[in-house]
C-alpha cells in the first residue's frame, strides 16, 4: 500500500524530476567529472585528477578575469538595485502618465543585450558618438568610455542601469505593495520623506532586495555577452569567426570577465577539462555567495519571526 | 546521506564517460574505384562569398556527375567541433583558421589525408611551402589549403606626396621616419593624421602579422614558446615602443578611439586618417568598393634587416574530411578538386579575391594583371614570408603573447628581458592546459 502511494507520488513528480536530473544533475555531475580530465570534445577524456585545479594557481588570466568579475559583482549589482529602487520610488510618486513612464523605463529591458551593447558603444564612442559631442558642448571633455581601461567597466554598469527595467518592475510591485496605512501613521508621527523611505519602504521590500541581490550576483558572475560584444565593437575589429576572442577584454583586459576566460580556454584553446574546472569553481562560488546571503538575510529577519 | 545517492552519481559519471567520442579507423578504396553518392560540405561563408563557393561546386558537380554536393553555409569551427565530437559533422569541413589544424590533426577529428594523396599520386609540391606547413601537424596532413591571405603594407600615395616621401618604407627605421613625417597634429596637440599606428591591438597589427618584419619565431623545435629566447621579438618590441613613445601612448589611444571599424567604410586607412596600414589582399576589394577615389600603393612589410625584405604573414582557409564522414571518398574528390585543380583554384581566387595556392594558378595571367593583387602574390611567393605554426592548443600561444604585448606598449612592463622570460612561462602554462 505504502509502495503504491510512493509510486503515485513519484509519478506525479516524475516530469519535474526527469527535467532536473537531465538538465541539471547530469550536466553538473558531468562537468565535475570532466573537470578531472584532459578533454577536447574530440578524443576520449584522460583522467588527470586534480591537475586542472592545481593549474589555476599560476594562471594569470584567471586572476585578471576573477578581479574584473569581482569588480562587476561589487559595483554592478548594488548599482542596479539602487537604480531600480530609485526609479520605482520616482514612478510611484507620479500623479499622471504613470503607465506611460513605466513602459518607457521598462522598454530597454526588452532590447536584446547584443543590440543594446552595440548601440551603447556607438553612442559613447569618443570622437564620433553623440554623448561626448554633447558633453563637449557643455564644456566637458568626455572620457574614452569603452576605449579606456578605467571607464570600460563603468560604461558597462551604465548599460546595465539603462536596462534596469526588469528589476524596476519587481521593485515597483513591492513598493506599491507596502500598506498605505503605515505611511499615514508615520506622517502623523511627523516622519519626513526620507524617514518614511528608510523605516517603512526599505524594510518592507527587503525580501525583494534579497531576491535582486542573489539573482544579480549569479547573473553577474556569468556576465559574458555585453563584455564580449563591447570589447569587440570598441576595438574596431568587429568580425565573426577566427578572431572572435582576440578582442575579448579590450581595452587592456579591462572587460575580460571570468566566463570570457572560461569560453576562450574551452572553445579556443581546446582545454575543456580546465574550462570545466573553472565552471565548477564558478558554481561553488555562486552557491557559496547565495548561501551566505540567505543566511545573513535570515539572521536579520529573526526579530520579525 | 542516503546510500543510494553515491551509486546514482557514480552511474551518471559512467554515462558521462560513455558519452564521449571513441577513435575510429578509416579504410580507403582501391585506386581507380568509381566514386559516387552525396557529399556534405560545411563552410563559414555567407552572401557573396557563399555564392562563389556555390558556383565552383556546381563546376565540380558537372565534371563529377556521379557526386552530388550538399552545402551547409554559415558553419563556424565551434559548430564543426561539437558536431564531430557528437559523432556527426560534415564529410568536408572548410575552416577559416589554421589555428584548428593542430587540434583536428592530433585528435583525428579530421582524417589523415596522406593515404589518399599517395594513392592518387597528388603532387604536393605544386602547393606553396608556407601553406603546406600550416595544413599539417606532427607529420600528419589532415588538411589542404583552400586559398590564402598574404599580409603586406598599404600606403596612401596622396599623403606620401604631401609629406614629400618618394616610395614605401622598406626597413623598420624608414617606417619610423616616414610615420613621423606623415603625422599631422591638431592645434590643441592631439593627433589628426597618424603616419603609422603601431599599437598591437589596432586592426591587423597582431604580432603574428608583424613577426615576418623581424623574422621572429614563435615556437622552439620541441613545441615550447620561443618568444623569450628569440632576440627578434625584442627587436620588434623595442622598435614599436620607441615609435609609441614618440607619439605618446595616451595620444595614440585617444586617436584610435575615434577611428571607425576595420571592416566598415569608416576604416581609418580608407578615410585617410592613417597613412600606412598592415593589411591583407582582401582589403583591395573593400577599397574598390568603399574608397574608389583613394590613391594607394601596396608593398611588402618593412623589415629590420633589408636582406629579409619582400615577405609578409601568410595564412588561409583549410579543408579536411571529418572523421564521421559518410562518404569520405567523394569528400576527398571534392577536396582534391577545390585545392589542386588549377582552374578551380584560379576561379575561386578571382571570385573570392584571395591568393590562390597552386603553382599554376599563382602564375595565372588574369590574376597577375592587377598590379596590386600581383604584389600580394609576390609576397605570398617570397621565401621570407612566414605563418603561425599549428599547435594542439590552437592560438593559445599567440593570444597569451598578445596580452603581454599590451602590457609592454602601455608601459606596464619595466624590464623587457625578464618580461619576455615570464611571457615564455605563461605561454607554456596556457599551452599545457590544452595540449
Amino acid at each position: 500500500m505504502r509502495l503504491r502511494r510512493n509510486l503515485t507520488t513519484l509519478s506525479f513528480l516524475a516530469p519535474a524530476l526527469i527535467g532536473i536530473v537531465v538538465f541539471l544533475v547530469y550536466p553538473l555531475v558531468s562537468a565535475a567529472y570532466f573537470s578531472l580530465t584532459k578533454f577536447d570534445l574530440l578524443t576520449v577524456p584522460k583522467w588527470v585528477g586534480l591537475d586542472n585545479y592545481k593549474s589555476m594557481i599560476d594562471d594569470p588570466f584567471l586572476l585578471q578575469a576573477a578581479r574584473n568579475t569581482l569588480w562587476m559583482v561589487v559595483v554592478f549589482v548594488p548599482a542596479r538595485i539602487i537604480g531600480a529602487i530609485g526609479l520605482s520610488m520616482l514612478l510611484t510618486q507620479l500623479k499622471r502618465g504613470a503607465g506611460f513612464f513605466r513602459t518607457v523605463f521598462y522598454l530597454p529591458a526588452l532590447v536584446p543585450p547584443v543590440a543594446a551593447t552595440i548601440a551603447f558603444v556607438y553612442l559613447l564612442k569618443p570622437g564620433t558618438g553623440p554623448v561626448n559631442h554633447f558633453l563637449a558642448k557643455i564644456g566637458i571633455d568626455g572620457p574614452l568610455w569603452f576605449n579606456s581601461p578605467a571607464w570600460a567597466k563603468p560604461a558597462l554598469v551604465l548599460l546595465g542601469l539603462w536596462a534596469v527595467g526588469d528589476l524596476m518592475i519587481i521593485f515597483l510591485a513591492a513598493v506599491l505593495g507596502v500598506p498605505e496605512s503605515l505611511y499615514e501613521a508615520a506622517s502623523l508621527d511627523g516622519a519626513n520623506a526620507w524617514q518614511r523611505f528608510w523605516s517603512i519602504t526599505l524594510p518592507s521590500i527587503r525580501p525583494v532586495i534579497l531576491f535582486a541581490a542573489v539573482t544579480g550576483v549569479i547573473y553577474t558572475l556569468q556576465y559574458f555577452d555585453q563584455a564580449a560584444v563591447a570589447g569587440s565593437i570598441a576595438s574596431g575589429q568587429a568580425t565573426t569567426g577566427a578572431g572572435i576572442s582576440q578582442s575579448f577584454g579590450y581595452p587592456d583586459g579591462s572587460t575580460f570577465t571570468y566566463p570570457l576566460w572560461l569560453y576562450t580556454v574551452g572553445f579556443r584553446y581546446n582545454a575543456l577539462g580546465y574550462a570545466n574546472a573553472l565552471a565548477i569553481v564558478l558554481f561553488v562560488v555562486a552557491l557559496g555567495v547565495t548561501v551566505i546571503m540567505l543566511r545573513r538575510a535570515r539572521a536579520f529577519s529573526v526579530e520579525e519571526a | 546521506m542516503n546510500k543510494r545517492i553515491p551509486y546514482a552519481l557514480f552511474a551518471i559519471v559512467l554515462v558521462a564517460a560513455g558519452c564521449t567520442p571513441a577513435p575510429k579507423e578509416t579504410k580507403i578504396a582501391d585506386p581507380g574505384t568509381q566514386v559516387s553518392g552525396t557529399v556534405e560540405l560545411w563552410h563559414f561563408f555567407t552572401e557573396r562569398e557563399a555564392d562563389a563557393i556555390d558556383t565552383v561546386v556546381k563546376d565540380f558537380e558537372s565534371s563529377h556527375p556521379n557526386i552530388k554536393v550538399t552545402i551547409k553555409p554559415g558553419q563556424d569551427d565551434a559548430k564543426v567541433t561539437q558536431a564531430i565530437g557528437a559523432g556527426n559533422g560534415p564529410d568536408v569541413g572548410l575552416s577559416y583558421s589554421t589555428d584548428i589544424v593542430g587540434k583536428f590533426c592530433s585528435s583525428g577529428a579530421w582524417v589523415d589525408l596522406g593515404q589518399y594523396i599517395s594513392r592518387d599520386k597528388v603532387d604536393l609540391n605544386q602547393l606553396n611551402a608556407t601553406t603546406r606547413s600550416y595544413t599539417e601537424f606532427d607529420g600528419k596532413r589532415c588538411a589542404m589549403p583552400f586559398l590564402a591571405d598574404a599580409y603586406g603594407m598599404y600606403y596612401n600615395k596622396d599623403l606620401f606626396a604631401k609629406a614629400g616621401i618618394a616610395g614605401p618604407p622598406k626597413t623598420l627605421d624608414e617606417l619610423t621616419e616616414d610615420a613621423k613625417k606623415l603625422t599631422v597634429k591638431n592645434a590643441d596637440g592631439s593627433l589628426k593624421t597618424v603616419g603609422f599606428l603601431p599599437l598591437f591591438d589596432f586592426y591587423e597589427n597582431a604580432p603574428a602579422h608583424l613577426a615576418p618584419a623581424v623574422g621572429a619565431k614563435w615556437l622552439t623545435a620541441d613545441g615550447k614558446s620561443a618568444v623569450g629566447t628569440d632576440p627578434a621579438w625584442k627587436t620588434l618590441l623595442t622598435w614599436q615602443k620607441s615609435l609609441i613613445d614618440w607619439y605618446g601612448y595616451d595620444n595614440l589611444v585617444k586617436f584610435r578611439a575615434g577611428l571607425g571599424d576595420e571592416f566598415s567604410a569608416d576604416n581609418a586607412f580608407q578615410k585617410g586618417q592613417v597613412a600606412i596600414n598592415i593589411d591583407a589582399e582582401y582589403r583591395l576589394a573593400f577599397l574598390k568598393d568603399q574608397a574608389p577615389s583613394l590613391k594607394y600603393g601596396v608593398a611588402p612589410l618593412p623589415t629590420s634587416d633589408p636582406a629579409r625584405y619582400g615577405g609578409g604573414y601568410v595564412t588561409g582557409n583549410i579543408l579536411g574530411i571529418g572523421k564521421n564522414a559518410k562518404n569520405p571518398e567523394a569528400a576527398w574528390e571534392l577536396i582534391k578538386y577545390l585545392t589542386t585543380n588549377d582552374q578551380a583554384v584560379t576561379k575561386l581566387a578571382g571570385l573570392l579575391k584571395n591568393v590562390p595556392t597552386t603553382t599554376k594558378s599563382l602564375a595565372d595571367p588574369a590574376l597577375n594583371a592587377d598590379a596590386d593583387f600581383k604584389a600580394f602574390i609576390d609576397i605570398f611567393n617570397n621565401p621570407n614570408s612566414s605563418t603561425t605554426p599549428p599547435t594542439a592548443s590552437g592560438p593559445a600561444y599567440q593570444e597569451t603573447f598578445q596580452q603581454f604585448l599590451l602590457n609592454v606598449q602601455s608601459g606596464k612592463v619595466k624590464n623587457l628581458d625578464s618580461g619576455l622570460a615570464d611571457a615564455d612561462k605563461q605561454i607554456n602554462n596556457v599551452m599545457n592546459l590544452g595540449g
